[in-house]
């Protein structure tokens, strides 16, 4: 059915809350306002249409604000709330006609779960804890001993494995919480708010965690937030919701540049957005002299065609080398110098195609040439502008694409 | 124009009383039975012994460290023993603990069921609003009817005048577990059955306990009225210093039950924080 590609694929996805969601849902067929099935049906549509695909080894963050049914969908994947309609497919398997028994299992075997306020079981200390999914599953104690270390080295609880967990603060009772959901050795991780409840340092310091996590045990993570920029940050893809409806899915990128509805644009106007678009997403291409052929005389041409005060120099592979500025082309050009290799300044700062805009500003503002973006094997690929720059970085700035 | 609906209820006992004649008699035997067992253990040591074991038993379950328990017992017991009283506290104590017992049997498993289910509850409070609003004497009557006079008909009444408070703190325990952890487990694949007693119980039990706590008062001060149907021990004694007019006597009665009442509340208190610091270490 599904893509080998796609982990948890969504499609057509309803959850209608109230006693009446079935008439509610035919009344939504027919476009009947939100506000008007309430008033008739006292439903609310938490989740509408959701259709999409979530690959493997992902983190695919859904964002809202609160009461936009980010939550609901969340929980429509394993199913701890049952859809009104639509279909939920985890690894080609569609899970919404299964029975208690094999929803369980694929419970216990390809989800686990993280949540805002952690759900740890107070009763028990950390290690306990850690191993609770393990237990549900009937895994013996040993092995379950063993799990649950390895979950504590990862998540990086050494030393508080019999702590109780109230004794812990909200940083690492959300590691537990972690570990916890590590310890089964799911593939998908459901991560509802993980780190909302957390003081801002902390939680600037556990995404930095689930990145670096992310980067070593490549799971798949479907991560919840409302904050606009911990989305940004975490992240392959990012869905937005507003009143059930996904407004827009799409790389950080896309979304900040080619917001979908004005919802979105509204949203990402207030947006750092020098930590989320890259280099590559703000270049030009550039006329470039090349050494193997060019000499000074054509450098000025070059120049004077673009209306630039400056060129950029490439060897025979493209590979980049400097720049050469009008008026040292004109001098060599006068005294009949026939190399470029005499006047090129070698010197300038380059950035990579994945740099993000604040590593380049500072760059920008220390010299009057553009940036050059350089390719990783040296190739030339771009140039970045002060006008790019200050454009993409502004709000309105959609012009740079 | 008059309507009774006494006469109904008459009859109601009555054909219970002739329906389910097998059950009550089996019930009353098994009552009958846990008040003699209970009044033999507690009847087999000596009186001084069960007072060193009473008050030893206070100063284990409240920590070393306080001993105030356990000199309160000692010298509450043993002058409720110079008063000449002990064999009727003992009854007491052995008709509380039986009824106790067997509310708990029936309690904490409607508690659990009401826990666990809006329907259950919305079935149960409602009865138990009217077990708790009910005068106690008014259970002396049908008790009395059905298992005639003596101690089984007064710790019947007993077990249904003190059985609301473990039921209802049993249904308000597991209502408190926050729902993100029964969420929590059950995304992990927990069964309910392992929901229940690995996280719903285990988090409950310092309400439980609490529970516990108040079944155990109501059961003391129903054993107490429910002298009035012969069940004997120190509301016995009670109802004697009223009916003979010796206020000695009802004065007597009186502080040895309030001894025995504070005595059971320290005793089950100290178990509720026991278990709380018990969870609290993990």
């Amino acid at each position: 059915m599904s893509d080998t590609q796609a982990v948890i694929e969504v499609r057509a996805l309803y959850k209608i809350f109230g006693a009446r969601a079935s008439d509610a849902r035919k009344m939504m067929d027919k476009g009947v306002a939100r506000s008007e099935i309430l008033k008739k049906t006292g439903c609310t549509p938490a989740v509408v249409d959701a259709t999409f695909s979530i690959a493997k080894r992902e983190t695919f963050v859904i964002m809202g604000l609160s009461g936009s049914g980010k939550s609901t969908l969340l929980r429509l994947l394993n199913r701890l709330i049952e859809p009104t309609s639509g279909e939920v497919f985890v690894d080609g398997e569609d899970i919404s006609h299964l029975g208690t028994t094999d929803l369980r299992a694929i419970r216990r075997k390809k989800f686990s779960m993280v949540f805002q306020h952690f759900g740890l079981l107070p009763h028990r200390n950390v290690l306990e804890n850690i191993g609770f999914g393990l237990e549900v599953q009937g895994v013996d104690e040993e092995t379950r001993r063993m799990k649950a270390m390895e979950a504590v080295q990862v998540v990086g609880l050494d030393g508080y494995e019999s702590s109780a967990v109230h004794e812990l603060s909200g940083g690492m009772q959300q590691r537990v919480g972690l570990a916890r959901a590590l310890a089964t050795d799911p593939e998908i991780l459901l991560m509802d708010e993980a780190f909302s409840a957390l003081d801002p340092l902390i939680r600037t310091q556990m995404q930095d965690e689930l990145i670096e996590l992310q980067a070593r045990l490549h799971k798949t993570v479907v991560f919840i937030t409302h904050d606009l920029d911990e989305a940004l940050k975490l992240g392959d893809r990012i869905a937005i919701m507003k009143d059930g409806v996904i407004d827009q899915v799409g790389t950080p990128e896309a979304i900040l540049t080619e917001p979908a509805t004005d919802y979105v644009r509204a949203f990402v106007e207030n947006v750092d957005r020098s930590k989320v678009l890259t280099a590559s997403s703000v270049m030009k291409r550039t006329p470039t002299v090349s050494t193997h052929k060019d000499g000074p005389h054509q450098a000025v041409r070059t120049m004077e065609h673009e209306d630039h005060s400056s060129v950029f120099v490439v060897d025979q592979d493209r590979k980049f080398l400097g720049v050469v500025t009008l008026d040292d082309a004109l001098k060599e050009s006068k005294k009949g110098g026939r190399s470029l290799e005499a006047i090129l300044r070698r010197d300038v700062p380059t950035v990579g195609l994945a740099a993000y805009l604040r590593e380049v500003v500072p760059l920008a503002s220390e010299t009057n040439l553009p940036i050059p973006v350089v390719k990783e094997d040296g190739v030339l690929a771009g140039i970045v502008t002060r006008a790019a720059l200050l454009s993409a970085l502004s709000s309105e700035g959609d012009e740079s694409g | 124009m008059t309507f009774h609906i006494g006469p109904y209820f008459e009859t109601f006992i009555n054909w219970m009383r002739t329906t389910f004649s097998g059950f009550f008699d089996a019930l009353g035997a098994l009552l009958d039975f846990s008040i003699t067992t209970f009044e033999n253990v507690f009847g087999y040591a000596h009186p001084f012994a069960m007072i060193l074991i009473m008050s030893f038993l206070a100063w284990w379950l409240c920590g070393w460290k306080k001993w105030g328990l356990a000199v309160f017992s000692l010298l509450g017991f043993t002058l409720i023993y110079l008063m000449e009283l002990w064999s009727h506290t003992m009854l007491t104590l052995a008709l509380v603990m039986a009824s106790t017992l067997l509310a708990l049997l029936i309690g904490v498993p409607v508690g659990i069921y009401a826990g666990r289910s809006e329907r259950a509850e919305r079935v149960v409070r409602p009865i138990l609003d009217f077990m708790q609003t009910m005068p106690a004497f008014v259970y002396l009557i049908p008790a009395v009817l059905i298992f005639s006079l003596g101690k089984v008909p007064g710790a019947m009444a007993t077990v249904i005048f003190a059985m609301p408070p473990c039921v209802r703190l049993t249904t308000l325990g597991l209502r408190q577990v926050p729902k993100d952890v029964l969420e929590a487990s059950e995304a992990f694949g927990a069964t309910p059955y392992q929901q229940l007693v690995k996280v719903q119980l285990p988090m409950a039990l310092p309400s439980i306990l609490a529970g516990v706590n108040q079944t155990i008062m109501l059961a003391l001060s129903m054993v107490v009225i429910a002298a009035m149907i012969g069940a004997g021990g120190l509301g016995g004694q009670v109802l004697r210093g009223i009916t003979q007019l010796r206020i000695g006597l009802g004065f007597e009665s009186g502080i040895a039950i309030v001894i025995l009442a504070m005595y059971l509340d320290r005793i089950t208190h100290a178990l509720g924080s026991r278990s709380a610091r018990m969870q609290k270490k993990g």
